[in-house]
Order: C-alpha cells, then structure tokens, then sequence
C-alpha cells in the first residue's frame, strides 16, 4: 500500500489532505489494518470545533477502541455519512475514505506533520520492534 | 490511533508459533502467551467467525493447560476440587465444570474427561495454569491419586463447525459418527497412533478437540494437513479473536471476566453444571448460605440498541445515571451483526426486554436485556 505524498500524517496514523482553507482528515492504511475488521466510526457533528493533538473522534474494531486524534486545528465542515453503515469502508479504501471535513484554522499547522516519506520510515520502524 | 503494541520476547509460545507467524498470523499477548489473534490470509476475525458459524474453522489451543489425576482415590479426589458430579461420567465421557475457592468463587472452570476407571483429564486455562496446579496439587494431597501437569506434552487444536466432523473424519480411522457431544475417543490421526479426540468446544458449535504431541514438525505437520484435508469444506485457519467473538455470542464464560476469585457460581448463572446434592466439594458450604441469602448480581445479555459498542468494564447505569453494575464482555456479534455484551447487574434490573444504558466514553448508551445464550446453533438429526 502506498501512501499519498499529497497527504501528511501522524504518528497516531491519521491523514490530512490539505486544499486552501479545507482540509480533509482519514485514517491511514497502516492504522486500519493494525485495527483490523471496523464495526463502528463514532464522528463529531458539523460544526464542532476540533483542536490539533486532541480527540475528535473514535474508530471501533472487533477487538478495540481507538481514538482518532486532530492532525490540524478548526471547525468540521462535512462528515463522510457513509462511514456510519458502511465502516468496513476504511479498511477497503483507507486513503479514499475520509472522514471529515474543516475549514482549517491555521494552514501552516500541516507543515509539521508528516510527509509521506516520513511516515513509512515511521511505521517501518515501529514495526521492526 | 495510539502506537500498536510490541510483542515481547519472553512471551511463552506454542510448538505452532513459527506456523503462525509464516502464515501471517498478528500475534498478541494474550495471558504471557504470544498467540495469533487473527488471520488476515483468512480475511479476519469477521470471516474467521462466519467461516466456524457455517462451514469450519481450526484454532491453537496449546496454551490451555491439562493436569491429570490418576490413581484409586482419582473420583474421590476430581468429586472433592469440582463442583459437577464427575461419579455421572462414564469412561469417555466429558463434563463442564469448575474448581472453586471455599467461598464458592471460581479457580478456573474446567472441563473433566475420564479417561480410564482412575484416570481423569482436567483441561484448564491458559492464564490460570500454575496456580489451578497448585491449588489441584495442594487439595487432593489427602488422596491416593498422582497429580500431573500435563500441560507442555499437548499441542492441541480445535476443529470447530458444522463441517467439523466432515474434515477430521477425513483424517481419522476413529468413527466420529458415533461420537456425541462432550465424549471422547481415540483414533490413528494423520499417522499418529492413539490420538485423544474429544467432541469439545468453545465456540457453540459442533466440534472436536484434538490432543497430539507437542513436538513442533509434528504439530505443523498436521495442523497443515487438517488446513488441506479441510479446503473443500471452506475451512480457514482462525486467531483468539473470533474464538472470543463466538464463544460471546454462545456465552461461554471466559476467566477473568464472567467468572473470577470474587464471583460466585449463582452470580455467573452456572446453577446446572453445580451439584449442590453430590456428598461435598470445596465451596459447597459457602455456596448454600448464598443460594439462602439469595444473589445479589446476575449476569444479564445486553443488545446495544443506540450506536455504540459495550466493552469489557464499561459501567451499566440506570436511566437517571445510576451504577447498576458493569460489563464483563461487549464486542461487535459478526453473526448477528449487532453490538452484544454480558454485564453483572441487580437480578431487579436484568428482566428481559429492560432497558439499561452502559457508559461509553462519558455518555450513556441505550441497550436492552436479552435472552442468552444470544446464539443457539440449530440441531440438525
């Protein structure tokens, strides 16, 4: 699985897809096949105002519950509907199957995040050991 | 998403780990063993469950414990550390049970298969291996009867299903046909001679239990063997997860969770495998004060009615957020494909079709009561 080098990422394995002002956030394929088979996408509601490094939300698997942790700062526009009766979407299509949508507070927070590079080099260790 | 934990090396492994790992298997800590909790090449724990629930599906089970006590005073001895009547059980027959502490709280529960007119296998779980031999060793010390930890000789493995006796007859000269539930019998397997084969499981399906030499090229060997023989039946190599999700679904109590050291045998709804009536047994006393003092939790099954999955600890609260009680064990039920849990609650608050709220992350959660087991595989002629 590739990772998109128009993407940044996390070290809690979540991506963000900027565009100007909006900024598009899902979970990365590395984090979707350490969960396993998902059963449940719990997503705040338009308008909440979500805040970088806190949690905005959770994603459930058969075995756990994890957070899902803002990568940027600012307010949801629009929330992927579909996830809510179709969640094994994630882990069919993890870098097409977004979860939310925000009006970024500040687009040069994206710049400490990830690259794409970076991030396989971080899973690649995390998983060496 | 926080970091994946690391396997460490001094988890104990089974002689099929370097199987596990070849065939992919993610590993896991489970009770100090590094077990294979689910099978991505199988497509999951989802299709490893539905694989057992209509076709068939093997499991490692080495990690469970056997102790064997055989000698004249073996009944005496298996009637004294046991709650069920062992003395009903005819050669080759099994039973579910449990060892109990004197105030009627759980050891382990155990499964009893006499093997000859002295001989008795106790089956016994993982994480409770040292101390249910210890405490077996230590109360039948009055006896005479040998005590022994069988535990490292067995690599054993689970054929669970429907198709299960299809498969493993495949492999077997033993008549399985003639094999009923909760017996046992002995069989050339795979070219091994004299192979224990029990008509066991933890899953709700049919099944069978098989106990073969824990050498590693032997128990690869035939655990490759069962995976070819099973391949036109559909049958899927499967991990501790689904074993858990069935066993939920069939509610089958697992350790540490519906059953402990501070839960009694009424609370976790084991009345029919305790035999109050048999002479004695450690816990007895304790355990009819209770019953005449009446239970004051019950284990209830819960059905998730809002969106939200009750997990293992979650507090159950009443409609104006009131502690009733707490779950034991919540997940996703594949087969029903509804979220299912089992919670110790009030017996006033666990009638059926109630409703009760468990927390899930600070905000309650409607579920409703329901009858268990939530799964009851269907009787075939």
């Amino acid at each position: 699985m590739s990772y998109p080098t128009d993407f940044k990422y996390t070290k809690e394995h979540e991506w963000i897809k900027g565009d100007g002002k909006v900024a598009t956030i899902g979970i990365t394929h590395y984090a979707q096949d350490s969960l396993g088979d998902i059963v449940f996408v719990e997503l705040p509601k338009t308008g909440t105002q979500i805040t970088k490094g806190k949690t905005f939300g959770s994603v459930e698997s058969v075995k756990a519950v994890s957070d899902l942790y803002a990568p940027a700062s600012g307010v949801v526009t629009d929330v992927n509907a579909e996830l809510a009766n179709s969640p094994e979407k994630v882990n069919k299509d993890p870098h097409g199957s977004w979860m939310i949508k925000i009006n970024l507070q500040d687009p040069n927070e994206l710049n400490s995040l990830l690259s794409a590079a970076d991030y396989e080099k971080f899973i690649n260790e995390e998983t060496a050991h | 998403m926080p970091a994946v934990e690391a396997t460490t090396p001094t988890l104990r492994k089974t002689a099929l780990h370097s199987t596990h790992r070849q065939m992919g298997a993610k590993m896991v800590d489970f009770n100090g063993w590094e077990m294979p909790v689910e099978y991505p090449s199988a497509g999951g724990i989802i299709a490893e469950h539905m694989a057992v629930r209509t076709a068939v599906g093997i499991f490692d089970v080495s990690h469970m414990g056997d102790i064997r006590l055989a000698g004249p005073d073996a009944l005496a001895a298996v009637q004294h550390i046991s709650m069920n009547d062992a003395s009903r059980l005819a050669v080759n027959q099994a039973q579910y049970s449990a060892l109990l502490y004197p105030q009627g709280t759980f050891v382990d529960d155990v499964i009893i298969h006499r093997l000859a007119e002295h001989d008795y296998l106790l089956v016994i779980n993982a994480g409770t291996r040292e101390k249910d031999f210890d405490w077996v060793q230590e109360n039948t010390r009055q006896f005479d009867c040998g005590v022994e930890n069988l535990s490292d000789d067995f690599t054993q493995i689970a054929i669970q299903g429907r198709k299960a006796a299809r498969l493993l007859q495949k492999l077997t000269d033993a008549d399985l046909s003639g094999l009923r539930f909760y017996w046992v019998t002995y069989g050339t397997l795979c070219g091994l001679r004299n192979i224990l084969i029990a008509r066991t499981g933890y899953t709700g399906e049919d099944g069978f239990e098989i106990y073969i030499p824990s050498d590693e090229l032997v128990s690869a060997r035939v655990w490759q063997e069962i995976l070819e023989a099973g391949a036109e039946f559909g049958v899927v190599p499967c991990g501790l997860g689904s074993r858990n999700t069935l066993r939920l679904e069939a509610r089958l109590p697992l350790y540490g969770h519906e059953i402990s050291d501070t839960i009694n045998v009424w609370e976790a709804g084991l009345d029919r495998f305790c035999r109050m009536d048999k002479p004695e047994f450690i816990g007895q006393s304790a355990l009819a004060l209770a019953q005449a003092s009446g239970t004051k939790r019950t284990l209830a099954g819960l059905e998730m009615i809002e969106r939200g999955i009750a997990r293992d600890g979650y507090k159950v609260l009443d409609g104006v957020g009131r502690e009733l009680g707490y779950v034991t064990s919540g997940s996703y039920a594949p087969f029903f494909k509804k979220n299912i849990a089992l919670a110790y609650v009030a017996p006033e608050f666990s009638a059926l079709g109630n409703i009760l709220w468990v927390e899930i992350r600070g905000r309650g959660v409607q579920a409703r009561v329901v009858t268990t087991p939530f799964y009851k595989r269907p009787r075939t002629v």
